[in-house]
This record gives C-alpha cells, sequence and structure tokens, in this order.
C-alpha cells in the first residue's frame, strides 16, 4: 500500500484569505454570452421551420386536385354537327369541347340551357384543360361521338382553391373569384360524390400551363433528369480523372498550383456566371440549341467539376500512403496502384462528394435561366437537344404568376425539389456511414 | 451514315481490336505469360487505343472543319449584290438558306420540281412540312439550298470512311507492333496519364472560357458603349431599342446596380455575421456533443437548400409580412395604417439572403475556429479564465484572421447570389438609402438583359456580359484574397 | 517582492521539513473516460510549498491526475471523477466550489510551451486580467515585472515587452507561461512534463526556476524524467498502470524504494 494512506495526516495547510475576483460580474457576462450562442442557433433553426412550413403549408394541398365526376353527352349536334369528321379529320380537333362538358355539368346542376348567366357560372367551375380532355378522349375513339361517358374532369382553379378552403367566403362576393352560386353547387356536388379531390398525378405528369390546374413539374423533371444524368456522366469521370492527377501524379511545380488556385476559385464563381459562359460558348460560338437540357447540363457540368474535385482529392488523401506503399512494394505500376487499390478506397467519399455535388446542380436556378431555359414548354422533351425546363426554373416561373392556385402550385413543386434533395443527402450519408473507414 | 451509328463502329472495332490484341499476346506467350513484358489484357487495351483515339480524332476535326468549309463555299456562290450587303443581313440569308436545306429533305421529287420551278411557292410549301420561312426566298436560295445539302450528304459519306479506316489502320499498325519483349502497359498508361492531365486541365479551360468569352462580349459593348460610361454612370436605363434601331439609345450606369448589390449584401452580412459567429462559437466550445450532433446538421441543411426556395420564401411570407408588420407599427404610431416597407425591399432580400449565409458563416468560422490549438484554450482555461473570457480574449483575437477570410468568401458569396434578388429585391434601378425600398443589383440585371429575345449586336444584351466580367473580378478578389488569409492562418498551426 | 535570496529559500526549506502540512489532499480518487477507467483510487496527499514529482512509464494516470487538481479535466467530454480531493479544507469538486476561481488558486503550466498569439506584457497580463487583480496600470506593470522576475525572464525580455510572446524561443515561452502562471498568484502550481519540449540547457534553466518557486508555491510535476525528479523535488510518487504504487520522499525512493515496482521502472527495467 501506499505510504499516504498509512502515516497520519500532518495537518493541513491554513487557507489563505479570499481573493475577489469579480466572479458574479464574470458569470454574469459567461451567461450571457453562451445565451447569445444559443440565440444565434435558435434563430437559424426558427428560419429553418418557418421556411420549411411556409412552403409546407401552403404547398402540401397541391397534391391533391378537385375534380368533377359527371356523365358527358358527347353530343354530335355539339361536336360535328354536320357530320363532316370522315373528309375533315380537322373537324374533330377544333370542336368546341369546353361547351359538352359545360352543358353536362349544367344537366347535372339543373341549369336550363337558356340560362346564360348560369351557363357562364357553370363554365367557370369547369378547367379549360378539358378541351384538350376531351378532344384527345374523342380523337382516340371517335366512336364515343353521340354517347354518354362518365368523365372526371378537373375543376377550375379558383374552385379548387375555394374547395380546399383557401378563399375566404366572408369577403364580399364582388370581391373574390368564386361566386356564392358557384360555392353552392360545389356543396351540392361534393355531397353527391361527383366533386372530390383525388391525388394530383397530373402534378408530376404535366408540362407548363397558363392554367394553374393543369400545370404541372412533368416537363421540368424530364428536363432535370436529362441534365442529372448528363452532369452524372461527364463529371463524374472528368473530376475523378482530375483528381487522381492532380493526387497522385502532379509534380509540385507551378502549373499545378495554378491548377489548385483555379479550382478553389472556380468553385466560388458565382453560378450566374457560368449561364454566362454557357450562353456565350455554348449557344453563340457552338451554335447549340437555346434551352435544351443538353446546354444546361454543360453548364451544370462545369459549375459542379470544382465541387467534385475538391471531395475526391479529399477522399484520395484519406487513404492512407501505406496502402500505396505497399502496391509499389509488389511491383505494381504507380497506374495500377491508383486504380486497383487507391480509388476503390476512396470511392465512398468520392461518390458522396458527387452526390452532394449533383444536388446543388439539381437545385440551381440562375445560369439556366440565362441559356433561356425560361421557356414554356407544355410537351415533354423527348431528347436532350429538346426544348426543356428544369424543377427549380419551373418554380421561378411559377413564382412570378399572380393566381393564389399558382402559389399553391409552386410550393408543391418545392416539396418535391426538396424531397428530391433530401433523398439525395440522405443517400449521401448513409453511404458514408455504411462505407466509412477508420484507417 | 450518323454519328451515333460512326461512333458504335468504332467502339465495335476497338472491342475487337482489345480482343484480338490480348489473343495474339496469349498466343505469343505460349501459355508462359512470364514471357511477356505487361499482362495480355494491356495488348488488348493498346490496340484498342489504337484503333479508337485516331478515329476519334479524325472524326472530331472533320465534324468541326466542315461544316466552316461549307458554310465559306455556299457564301461565297451568293450573288454579288447579296454579298455586298451587311454581315447581318448576308448571316440572315445563310440562316434561310439553312432552314430551307432542311425543308428540301422533306420534299418528295415531284414537289421538288414544282418548288424549283416557282420559287414564290417555297414559303407555303416549307410550312406545310413545318419548316417556317421568315420570308419569301430569292430564287438563288433554293439552289444554294440544294448545294448546302449535297455538299453536306458528301462530307457525311466522306467522313464515314475516313473514320472507319483510320480506325481499322490504327488497329492493324498497332496488332502488328505486339511483340512478348514490347511494353504494352507503358504506353497505355502513358496515354491514361495524358488523358488524366487533359481532365484537369479542364479546370483551366473553364476560367479561360470564362475570362474570354466575357471579355469578347465585354469588348463588343465597350466598343458601343464608353467603358467609362459604363463604370462611373450614376443612372441605369438601358432602354430596349426597337427592333432595327442600331443606336445605342440607353444609359448603362453600373453604379446604381453596384451600390443595390453592396447595400443588400451588407444587410445580409449583418444578419448572418453576428447569427453564424455566434452559433459557430456555440456549436464549438459549449454545446454537448448531442445538442451538436443535431443543431450543426440541421444549421447546414440551410445551406443546401436552393436559392430559389429562398427567393420564394422572400417573396411570398417575408416581404409581405414586412410590409404588414410596417404598417400596423405605422398605424400604431401615427394612426395612419400605410406600410413603409415595400413588400419587395433591400431590407426583404438582405435579411433572407442574410438567412441562407447564416450556415456558410457558422461552418467557415466553425472550421477556423476548431484550428485554434487546444493548447491555446488550456492555457487560458488554466488560468481560471472563463470559457466566455478564453473564447473572447484568446481565440477569437487568434482566430481573427481566419475569420476575416471566411467572412470575405461570404460576402462573395452575397454579391453573386441571384435567385433571392431576383425574386425580392426589385427591378429599379436606383441610388437611394431607405433600406424599406426597393434596388436592384448586377445579378438582376444581367438576367433582366438575357431572357427574353436576344441579339448579340444590341447594347441591351452585350451589357449583361459587362456586368457579369465586373462581377467575376470583384468576386474572384475578394476570393483569391481570402483563400490567402486562410492558407496564412492554417500555415501558423501547423 | 524580489528575487528570494538563497539564504531565504533555504529558510524556507528547513520550515518545511520541520513543520509538514499538507496543501491538497486526494483521497480514492478515480477517473474514468467514458466506459475506461483511467486512474484506480489514488490516494496522494501534496505538502505545502512542496516539489512533489509523479513519474511513472506512459500512459499510467500520472497526468490524468495532475489534471483532476484543478479540474481541467472537465474540459475533456466524458470524463468522470470520483473521490475526493481538497484543497486547504475545502473539497474542490464540491457543486458549491467555482472552477473559475480554484483554477486562479491552482495554477497550471502545461507540456508545450503555449504563449497566447500576443505581446509579452499581455501574456502575463492576461491572468490578472480577467481576475481584476491589478485596479490601476501601475499595479499591472508591477505584477509583470515581479512575475518575469520570478520567471527568471525578466532581464532577457525587459526591452521587449510589447513584442509577441511567439516569438521567443522554446526555453524562454516556457518560462514566459510559467510567469504567466505565476502572475495570478497562485498557491499551487501543476506543471505537466514542463521540459519535454525543450532542450537541455533550456531544460537546466526552468529546473533551477522550478527549486526557487518553491519557496512561494506548492508544486506539483509531471515528469518522464527520473533525473528531473530526483533533481527538483522533494517527494516523488510513482504510478502505474492507473494505480499509485509508492509515494516517498525523493531521496528515499530513488536509493531504496518500499515497492518493487519502483524499483524496476528506476533501475530501468520497464517503462
Amino acid at each position: 500500500m501506499s505510504q499516504v494512506s498509512t502515516s497520519p495526516a500532518l495537518g493541513i495547510a491554513t487557507k489563505p484569505e479570499r481573493r475577489d475576483i469579480g466572479l458574479r460580474r464574470r458569470y454574469a457576462a459567461e451567461r450571457r454570452f453562451r445565451l447569445y450562442g444559443m440565440a444565434a442557433i435558435a434563430f437559424g433553426l426558427l428560419f429553418l421551420f418557418l421556411l420549411l412550413f411556409s412552403v409546407v403549408s401552403k404547398g402540401y394541398t397541391a397534391f391533391q386536385q378537385t375534380m368533377i365526376t359527371i356523365p358527358i353527352e358527347f353530343s354530335e349536334q355539339i361536336i360535328d354537327k354536320n357530320n363532316e369528321r370522315a373528309t375533315n379529320p380537322q373537324k374533330l380537333v377544333t370542336a368546341n369541347y369546353p361547351v359538352v362538358a359545360r352543358n353536362a355539368l349544367a344537366k347535372v346542376l339543373g341549369v336550363s340551357e337558356d340560362d346564360r348567366a348560369g351557363l357562364k357560372a357553370v363554365n367557370g367551375m369547369i378547367s379549360d384543360s378539358v378541351r384538350v380532355q376531351l378532344r384527345n378522349l374523342v380523337t382516340a375513339d371517335p366512336s364515343i361521338i353521340g354517347t354518354t361517358q362518365t368523365v372526371t374532369v378537373l375543376a377550375h382553379g379558383d374552385l379548387d382553391s375555394a374547395f380546399k378552403g383557401q378563399i375566404d367566403l366572408t369577403v364580399p362576393e364582388t370581391n373574390r373569384k368564386v361566386s356564392d352560386k358557384q360555392v353552392g353547387w360545389m356543396n351540392q356536388l361534393a355531397e353527391s360524390g361527383a366533386l372530390s379531390k383525388h391525388f394530383n398525378t397530373g402534378l408530376f405528369t404535366n408540362g407548363a400551363s397558363s392554367r394553374p390546374e393543369a400545370a404541372g413539374v412533368g416537363v421540368a423533371l424530364i428536363g432535370s433528369l436529362y441534365m442529372m444524368l448528363i452532369v452524372l456522366v461527364l463529371s463524374l469521370p472528368i473530376g475523378v480523372a482530375a483528381s487522381i492527377y492532380l493526387e497522385e501524379f502532379a509534380p509540385k511545380n507551378r502549373f499545378t498550383d495554378l491548377i489548385e488556385v483555379n479550382i478553389n476559385n472556380l468553385a466560388a464563381v458565382p453560378s450566374i456566371v457560368y449561364g454566362l459562359l454557357g450562353l456565350a460558348v455554348f449557344i453563340n460560338f457552338a451554335g447549340f440549341p437555346r434551352s435544351a437540357a443538353l446546354v444546361g447540363g454543360l453548364v451544370l457540368t462545369l459549375m459542379t467539376l470544382p465541387t467534385i474535385i475538391i471531395a475526391t482529392r479529399a477522399a484520395l488523401k484519406a487513404v492512407p500512403p501505406s496502402i500505396r506503399a505497399a502496391a509499389l512494394g509488389l511491383g505494381a505500376s504507380r497506374m495500377q496502384t491508383v486504380f486497383h487499390h487507391v480509388l476503390p478506397l476512396a470511392m465512398p467519399g468520392i461518390l458522396t462528394g458527387t452526390i452532394i455535388g449533383l444536388a446543388h446542380a439539381l437545385g440551381e436556378t440562375a445560369p439556366l435561366l440565362l441559356i433561356g431555359m425560361v421557356a414554356f414548354v407544355a410537351d415533354v422533351p423527348a431528347t436532350p437537344m429538346d426544348p426543356a425546363t428544369a424543377l427549380p426554373v419551373q418554380i421561378y416561373m411559377w413564382a412570378n404568376e399572380a393566381e393564389r392556385a399558382f402559389v399553391e402550385r409552386t410550393s408543391g413543386a418545392i416539396i418535391v425539389l426538396l424531397i428530391f434533395l433530401i433523398l439525395m443527402n440522405v443517400g449521401a450519408i448513409l453511404l458514408r456511414r455504411r462505407f466509412e473507414r477508420r484507417w | 451514315m450518323s454519328i451515333s451509328l460512326l461512333l458504335l463502329i468504332i467502339a465495335v472495332i476497338g472491342v475487337a481490336g482489345y480482343l484480338f490484341g490480348s489473343w495474339r499476346a496469349n498466343a505469343l506467350a505460349g501459355g508462359k505469360l512470364s514471357s511477356l513484358h505487361s499482362r495480355p489484357g494491356y495488348y488488348g487495351s493498346f490496340v484498342a487505343i489504337w484503333s479508337v483515339l485516331p478515329a476519334l480524332v479524325v472524326m472530331l476535326v472533320w465534324i468541326i472543319a466542315s461544316p466552316i468549309y461549307i458554310s465559306s463555299t455556299v457564301r461565297g456562290g451568293f450573288p454579288e449584290e447579296v454579298k455586298a450587303t451587311s454581315q447581318a443581313e448576308q448571316n440572315l440569308a445563310y440562316n434561310m438558306i439553312g432552314a430551307i436545306s432542311r425543308g428540301l429533305n422533306t420534299l418528295s421529287a415531284e414537289e421538288r420540281e414544282a418548288m424549283f420551278a416557282d420559287s414564290a411557292t417555297a414559303r407555303t410549301v416549307l410550312a406545310a412540312k413545318g419548316v417556317p420561312l421568315a420570308a419569301d426566298p430569292a430564287p438563288y436560295m433554293l439552289t444554294s439550298a440544294d448545294d448546302l445539302n449535297r455538299m453536306t450528304k458528301a462530307s457525311g459519306t466522306f467522313l464515314s470512311i475516313l473514320v472507319i479506316v483510320a480506325a481499322l489502320a490504327g488497329a492493324f499498325v498497332s496488332y502488328r507492333a505486339i511483340a512478348p519483349k514490347f511494353r504494352a502497359r507503358n504506353r497505355v498508361e502513358g496515354v491514361m496519364l495524358v488523358s488524366l492531365i487533359a481532365a484537369s486541365s479542364i479546370a483551366i479551360l473553364t476560367t479561360v472560357g470564362i475570362v474570354a468569352s466575357m471579355a469578347t462580349e465585354a469588348i463588343h459593348f465597350f466598343n458601343m458603349v464608353p467603358a467609362w460610361e459604363f463604370f462611373f454612370g450614376t443612372t441605369w436605363d438601358p432602354r430596349f431599342a426597337a427592333a432595327g434601331a442600331t443606336a445605342s439609345s440607353g444609359q448603362f450606369g453600373l453604379i446604381p446596380l453596384l451600390a443595390g448589390t453592396l447595400y443588400i449584401g451588407f444587410v445580409a452580412m449583418l444578419v448572418a455575421v453576428p447569427v453564424g459567429l455566434f452559433a459557430a462559437i456555440y456549436m464549438s466550445e459549449y454545446a454537448s456533443r448531442t445538442v451538436r450532433s443535431v443543431a450543426k446538421p440541421l444549421l447546414e441543411v440551410l445551406a443546401g437548400i436552393p436559392t430559389i426556395v429562398y427567393g420564394f420564401f422572400a417573396l411570398i411570407t417575408v416581404g409581405p409580412f414586412l410590409r404588414d408588420i410596417s404598417a400596423q407599427l405605422n398605424g400604431l404610431v401615427t394612426g395612419n395604417y400605410a406600410s413603409f416597407i415595400q413588400a419587395q425591399s433591400v431590407l426583404t432580400a438582405g435579411i433572407v439572403m442574410g438567412i441562407m449565409l447564416i450556415p456558410y458563416v457558422s461552418s467557415l468560422s466553425d472550421d477556423i475556429i476548431t484550428a485554434v490549438p487546444r493548447a491555446l484554450r488550456d492555457g487560458s482555461l488554466g488560468l481560471g479564465a472563463t470559457r466566455s473570457e478564453t473564447i473572447k480574449r484568446v481565440i477569437m483575437p487568434a482566430a481573427l484572421p481566419g475569420i476575416v477570410g471566411a467572412l470575405l468568401m461570404t460576402a462573395s458569396r452575397a454579391i453573386g447570389e441571384t435567385m433571392i434578388v431576383v425574386l425580392a429585391a426589385g427591378v429599379a434601378a436606383r441610388m437611394q438609402l431607405n433600406p424599406f425600398e426597393p434596388m436592384t443589383t448586377v445579378t438582376v440585371k444581367i438576367v433582366n438583359q438575357l431572357t427574353g429575345d436576344l441579339e448579340f449586336t444590341s447594347p441591351q444584351t452585350l451589357v449583361a456580359f459587362a456586368l457579369g466580367i465586373t462581377l467575376f473580378v470583384i468576386t474572384l478578389c475578394l476570393n483569391i484574397y481570402a483563400l490567402y488569409i486562410v492558407r496564412k492562418y492554417r500555415e501558423q498551426y501547423e | 517582492m524580489n528575487m528570494m535570496s538563497e539564504a531565504a529559500v533555504e529558510k524556507a526549506l528547513d520550515r518545511q521539513m520541520n513543520d509538514i502540512s499538507y496543501k491538497m489532499i486526494g483521497k480514492d480518487v478515480s477517473v474514468y473516460y467514458g466506459e475506461k477507467r483511467a486512474l484506480y483510487d489514488v490516494n496522494l496527499n501534496v505538502r505545502e510549498n512542496t516539489v512533489t514529482a509523479l513519474i511513472g512509464p506512459s500512459g499510467c494516470g500520472k497526468s490524468t491526475f495532475l489534471r483532476t487538481l484543478n479540474r481541467m479535466n472537465d474540459t475533456i467530454d466524458g470524463c468522470r471523477v470520483t473521490g475526493r480531493i481538497t484543497l486547504d479544507s475545502d473539497d474542490i469538486y464540491d457543486p458549491n466550489i467555482d472552477v473559475v476561481e480554484l483554477r486562479a488558486r491552482v495554477g497550471m503550466v502545461f507540456q508545450k510551451p503555449n504563449p497566447f498569439p500576443k505581446s509579452i506584457y499581455e501574456n502575463v497580463a492576461y491572468g490578472p486580467r480577467i481576475h481584476g487583480l491589478a485596479k490601476a496600470k501601475a499595479d499591472m506593470d508591477a505584477i509583470v515585472e515581479q512575475s518575469l522576475q520570478k520567471a527568471g525572464l525578466w532581464n532577457e525580455v525587459k526591452d521587449r515587452l510589447h513584442e509577441g510572446g511567439t516569438g521567443l524561443s522554446g526555453g524562454q515561452q516556457q518560462r514566459l507561461c510559467i510567469a504567466r502562471a505565476v502572475a495570478v498568484s497562485p498557491e499551487v502550481i501543476l506543471m505537466d512534463e514542463p521540459c519535454s519540449a525543450l532542450d537541455p540547457i533550456a531544460t537546466a534553466k526552468v529546473e533551477e526556476l522550478i527549486h526557487e518557486l518553491r519557496a512561494n508555491f506548492t508544486i506539483v510535476i509531471v515528469t518522464h524524467s527520473m533525473q528531473q525528479a530526483a533533481r527538483v523535488s522533494q517527494r516523488t510518487a510513482m504510478f502505474h498502470l492507473g494505480n499509485l504504487v509508492e509515494e516517498n520522499d525523493t531521496d528515499k525512493m530513488f536509493t531504496n524504494p518500499d515497492d518493487q515496482r519502483t524499483q524496476d521502472y528506476i533501475m530501468g527495467r520497464f517503462g
């Protein structure tokens, strides 16, 4: 045992006089300082939640759409009065389908065909998109002319807002877009089950439309998908190749220094400058089509490359030199060492960096505006050379629309965008967790 | 033959080259692989590279060169009176010829005959085929278009032959080179190294591309508008000229845009710097591990949200909120419920941009603060300093240079930010000091000038490039200086 | 107060020998880092105005024990201390005891010289300034001068007090850190291998300094050099695998230790 415990204590030193070192004041300052820190974090988080709340509360309703299911009589009288469709196929295209739908709804609601004001109000309940919908039905199968079919059509955007409770019905009737009569009908239809909310598949499949109820992010999704593929296919190999050279082969000289500084600066160049580059080089000089996903993809590739290079170099750097020494010691060439040993070990880090780079590219808007992706594109682009929009650009365009229903659409599109970003980031985190290596 | 088919053929030759190369190497080795210098796969790769690479180079050169040659030939064939017109008009004519040539390909033989017989019908005939023309074509255009088509077709055929020959020749020569002592691996690795170097010079090319493209267009602009009027002009009023008018009507003063950019950036930094710094300090010095593991990623979510979402948030939520609250305040004080903050204002844009910048400030300064050696912290705590005293008197002074660097980087982000200001700052180029009024920024004007119809000959379009290069130079200087400071700072503690 | 004369030092030492009192008492001190236990029920008392050396192989817990004495362990995540440590009669782990005040009374000098990136003057003035020990500038000047003199650094730096402290040589930096600790007028100074980063000449100077400081301060020093322990300390404690093996007068410890393990270690059989 130690000596201390066996020898008796010989006395305790006398305590010197206590000094006043201003503890009270200093602890107050300490608490204040700490509070500032917590307040700062709370402020940041508060705005994060406000932002998300604002978007979600305005946008979650966009995933449902009010629709009206009614029996529609495809009256030959209206569609093709003189029975000339056999000779003039154009007839079926230009027929007045909205009237067909209006009459059908009027019939359900019991509005007389002579009540012009009533018919106008009925017409205001149905989306204009019904024209295309019914036209497609008829051109696909002209034999339905003259029959009565049960069809589900989109309700007008204003009625949709009213049904979702987004329109304040206490406002005087003249100041709102939905009349009391229409609200009455709406409730009547809802009670009979003809009018109800359905999952809004159109949001994901439709292209641009000036009618909010028929507008969707379909084209934008495809455009974004094309661009992401282009970015992935180009920036991953190029970025990895560049990083391998810089990290594993490059001699330390002024040229590689220059590249280093360059890459760091490119990562901080405002994204809009890449848009200018794309406009001047790809569109004006090389003559690529405007608004094409190809150009967008190239621009985003250039923008994402520095991020990927920086992440890849970090991942390569994290592979311990002992691995390289081991491979080289066995007689592998430097190229074999890198491609057989170093690169596979660095892969999780590289992929994580790539996904994060892609996520940034997916949310990028400004450069795409400059290369003309702010276009009204209603048709799904078949190839990356066709005009397309991108998800964030679609959001930008909708944000500039005045109608209330577009606010809902915009928020809905933002939710879609954020979900994609969350999925990508979660993927990156999982990848990192799964393959994280401790040397 | 289409380009993609040609690429496919090259790929097939390449794969075949690989297989034959490997077989031959195997055969030469005769079961004793160690008699070969390299593994058989390297011989295969060598042949594949020699089949594909020269063919691709030939193809690339041809694809770039042949349209230039064809275009100059076609233009050379223009009638003299057309050649006498301005370059722009010749371009217009050439574009029309291009459209006609596309239309010609869709016509049947009879339709062609009819059209050539009467060039006046061309416009209607082609429109029916989905090729709209801006005007009735002149008769020479039809023949030119025909020439164009013929040459393009000939060029295509020639290209196909040339490329396939190149691929086969490459394969043959390299296949013959295979011998046991042949150092295939070194050759293959040499090619790989060159491609690695090429990939890393893309970074340089991008910078060169940015500078060159913007500088050329900006010089065009400065030929029309004197540089000093741009850099020192205090009025921004580009006044889109009516089509055809060539006069550089309008004033292109940078100062009001720069003022707006800096003002909004300043407000944003006013929000982001204290919040971000205190958040970073709390995270690195106070927060327990659990708090940090939750709060830090959550704050970083702010950095992952696309700026367009912030813009929308400013437009729909923050702007109206500030407007309404100012109306309430005004009403409480004066009884007049008129808002004194506009929905689109310096304040709105600044606050929202500031929120966006919080994670940049906090994560950059977090890195800087944690780089301060633990020994300094211990030294101060060991003397009986409280944590806040340690932070204020030891850590922050030690970290100051690094933090200044981090703030400069953040500022450069604020200056280059686009979507928030496009949606929340307004478009009025004004010089004033009231943060409740809208102002506009360099980036907003770049977007404004470049959305819609573009004419690369008008100052209204080209000014965007002058703005862009200004923006580029400002952010570049900020970043280079910031990187320099931060690097110095890190070296000090390594 | 000026530098002590040699005679005064001797007198102080004599007083110690005859009239022993304990400045700090550690009873059943155990330390855990998370799940890992680093120290096992250590009972070790520190005598007033004495240099106590803590020796032992690396990882034996000597530094850990040292850091419990002014609660620097608090700054390490997941570190937990059980047992009882008193300073005079105050339990320093008592919730009512203020850690700031404790550290003002028990100062610390670290393994690597860690001057703040400030001027020499500001380095020394730092402690007195945060604790509000000097009312006027003249007081502060006096404290700085005295502390630097006690650390034997005054003559070397008096002409460049306002130059950076990081510009000094390693040995000077360490003495500056000692001056910085002294400036707060602590009762106990803890030194964690203060010479391990120094060359032999600088080490000799610091050892000499420790010897002189003993007159005014109670000193606990961790050292990996047994020669150093023998040169500077009066009491020595030997740690091994988180246990206190033996604590004894330094002379006895190095000539005729009670414990076999101490003997082995001193003879260089392990460690």
